[in-house]
């Protein structure tokens, strides 16, 4: 029993119940006291990673011990995998709020801004953290209502819209997975995740699964907006205060749809070879779709927004790639590398898109528009957002020597070694159209020159939206020392273990 | 077998609505169809015929019992289906005080 489980799910929770009783009577209450939350979840977390290494910690929700073998009640579990995503949700969060401190003055209705943040990062967390399917529901709902109303928090037509359709969409994923653990339970009596896989290997029907497996994947996937499921990402994401875009693209499609597809496709279901070539050409066609998508935008933040899309196609395609190796049963080693590619991935891509969403956020902050065409010379007026995003440019576009570059790299030299020649040349392709993208980017917002912008008096942002900013861009840089043999064991490998190994999750939990 | 496929049929159901509709209320309803299908789907889950409510009576220990744990679910569900469902009605409210309209064609400012 880790009894700091329960406090990543209890902690956001109170303090989103105390902001919205207390905020009402002390002046800014809520904005310190949110940072004070979101800055002990950090600690907290990253006490976790140094702690687990490549041990697996449960919590037994109300005690209840198992009975002959068998898992009762409610098991959170923490292990390799999940301090990792556990890291990025409250590094990424913590920023987020510190720069929502003035970024959000504008808006009025503090106390829910930050209330329902809290709640949205008690739900990612979680997810993250739920040993058993149902729980992983009822996280789900939690967090993304609490998206919901922040992407709408604007209250005009645009963000109305978007909410709307996100709510739609979400709505119908949430019913299609609900509906995928009704027919898992159905067949196993069991909703603990480890105890699900212990229940199938003793065989299964095939067909059976196959349908679950396919609800599974599409009600995620639409959380994840991998690519035919992609049409509410870019309005929510660009309509949302951009704090909120830095949480929504950084970590919610990661936290609620990339996390849990892993999980239970490595850790749950029998990998087979069917899945795994469908969930690699999922992975393949977001990669290429989305970065063809994101050309033509003119609006910064849905061109960062379709960016998302493009990214997590990497993600899933190294993790498509380790599932069909894996089911195989061939180069156990080029798919622990492509696994690791995946999940590098993963982390990077939280830092440097949160990072870019920020920057979005400053800019528009300043001269009040998100379109390029009005913009140009802020690298004068801004030197600090126009740094910071060079380097997230650069990170994103995989240049070294930034952490981009090598997760990449790896992801690349994982594809090749596993003979995917084709989607290899694709990921270096994609990888050129998005440098061309943000070259576009960097060039129209903070290096061309225009009339507009002279007449007008612009400032640098305030101090809390630089230190956000920096702080990421340090991270940016710093985490491409993941790589080096030394701290890939202590953070990287316990992830890559749990996951290439089908049955050590479920038995350790189920102690068999 | 037969209560089964109607579930799915209804859960169908729900999915063509939301698709397909252009009303925002009419899409909001949609949903819950497809949310009270899902529910349905877990009760029918726990049902075993013949079965009673799962009270252990040491006088008589050759019960069958129904599954408790699909009711506890659902009721969980209900509670979360609520939430999503009052959330996106705040939603269609503010929506026609902007836009004057439920007709979906005509929410368009979002393209591209």
């Amino acid at each position: 029993m880790n009894p700091l489980i329960p406090l990543f799910v209890a902690i956001p929770l109170a303090g989103a119940f105390l902001i919205m009783i207390l905020g009402r009577f002390i002046k800014d209450f809520n904005k310190y006291f949110a940072s004070l939350i979101l800055l002990i979840l950090l600690i907290f977390s990253i006490y976790s990673l140094i702690t687990t290494g490549s041990k697996l910690s449960l919590y037994k929700v109300g005690g209840w011990e198992p009975v002959n073998g068998v898992p009762i009640g409610i098991y959170m579990v923490m292990d390799g995998f999940t301090v990792i995503v556990l890291c990025i949700i409250n590094i990424v969060g913590f920023l987020s709020v510190f720069y929502s401190i003035s970024y959000i003055k504008r808006y009025t209705a503090e106390n829910y801004y930050y209330a329902l943040f809290c709640l949205m990062v008690a739900g990612m967390n979680g997810v993250v953290l739920s040993g058993d399917l149902f729980n992983i529901f009822v996280f789900l709902e939690i967090s993304v209502i609490g998206a919901y109303a922040l992407v709408a928090f604007g209250v005009e037509k645009n963000e109305l819209e978007a909410t709307f359709k996100y709510q739609v969409l979400g709505g119908i994923a949430s019913f299609i997975i609900l509906f995928g653990i009704g027919l898992i339970y159905w067949k196993t009596k069991t909703l603990n995740i480890a105890d699900i896989k212990a229940s199938m290997s003793s065989g299964y029907e095939k067909s059976f699964y196959l349908f679950a497996q396919i609800l599974i994947l599409s009600g995620f996937g639409l959380k994840a907006a991998i690519i035919p499921f992609h049409a509410w990402l870019p309005d929510a994401h660009s309509s949302a205060p951009s704090p909120i875009s830095a949480m929504l693209s950084g970590v919610l499609i990661k936290a609620v749809g990339i996390y849990v597809i892993i999980r239970l496709f490595f850790n749950m279901f029998a990998i087979t070879e069917g899945m795994s070539i469908l969930i690699t050409t999922l992975g393949t066609l977001s990669m290429v779709i989305g970065v063809f998508l994101a050309i033509g935008q003119w609006d910064i933040k849905r061109l960062l927004a379709y960016h998302s899309i493009s990214q997590m196609g990497y993600v899933v395609l190294s993790a498509g790639i380790g599932m069909i190796l894996i089911s195989r049963g061939e180069k156990p080693e080029v798919a622990a590398l492509a696994i690791t590619g995946g999940v590098f991935h993963l982390i990077n891509h939280a830092a440097f898109k949160g990072l870019l969403f920020l920057n979005a956020g400053a800019i528009e902050y300043t001269i009040g528009t998100r379109d390029l065409h009005e913009m140009g010379g802020l690298s004068k007026f801004m030197p600090a957002t126009s740094a910071t995003s060079f380097i997230a440019s650069m990170s994103i576009s995989g240049i070294p020597p930034f952490n981009g570059f090598f997760s990449k790299l790896i992801i690349i030299i994982a594809a090749i070694m596993a003979r995917f020649y084709f989607v290899a040349l694709l990921a270096v392709i994609v990888s050129i159209i998005t440098l061309a993208s943000f070259l576009k980017f960097q060039r129209y917002a903070f290096y061309n020159k225009t009339d507009a912008v002279n007449e007008r008096k612009i400032k640098e942002v305030p101090f809390p939206m630089i230190f956000s900013m920096v702080i990421m861009s340090i991270l940016c840089v710093l985490l491409s020392l993941l790589v080096i043999p030394g701290i890939r064991e202590l953070v990287l490998t316990p992830a890559i273990d749990i996951l290439m190994d089908p049955s050590k999750y479920s038995s350790i939990i189920t102690g068999n | 077998m037969i209560a089964y496929w109607m579930c799915f049929i209804l859960f169908l159901v729900g999915l063509y609505g939301a698709i397909t509709r252009r009303n925002l209320i009419k899409i909001a309803i949609s949903l819950s169809i497809m949310e009270f299908s899902t529910f349905l789907f877990f009760a029918l889950i726990g049902y075993i015929d013949g079965g009673v409510a799962p009270i252990v009576d040491p006088a008589d220990p050759v019960k069958i019992y129904v599954d408790p744990l699909p009711q506890a679910l659902v009721l969980t569900a209900i509670v979360i289906g609520l939430a999503t469902t009052a959330m996106l009605m705040a939603v269609i409210i503010r929506i026609y005080r902007k836009y004057g309209t439920f007709d979906i064609r005509e929410i368009k400012n979002l393209r591209g």
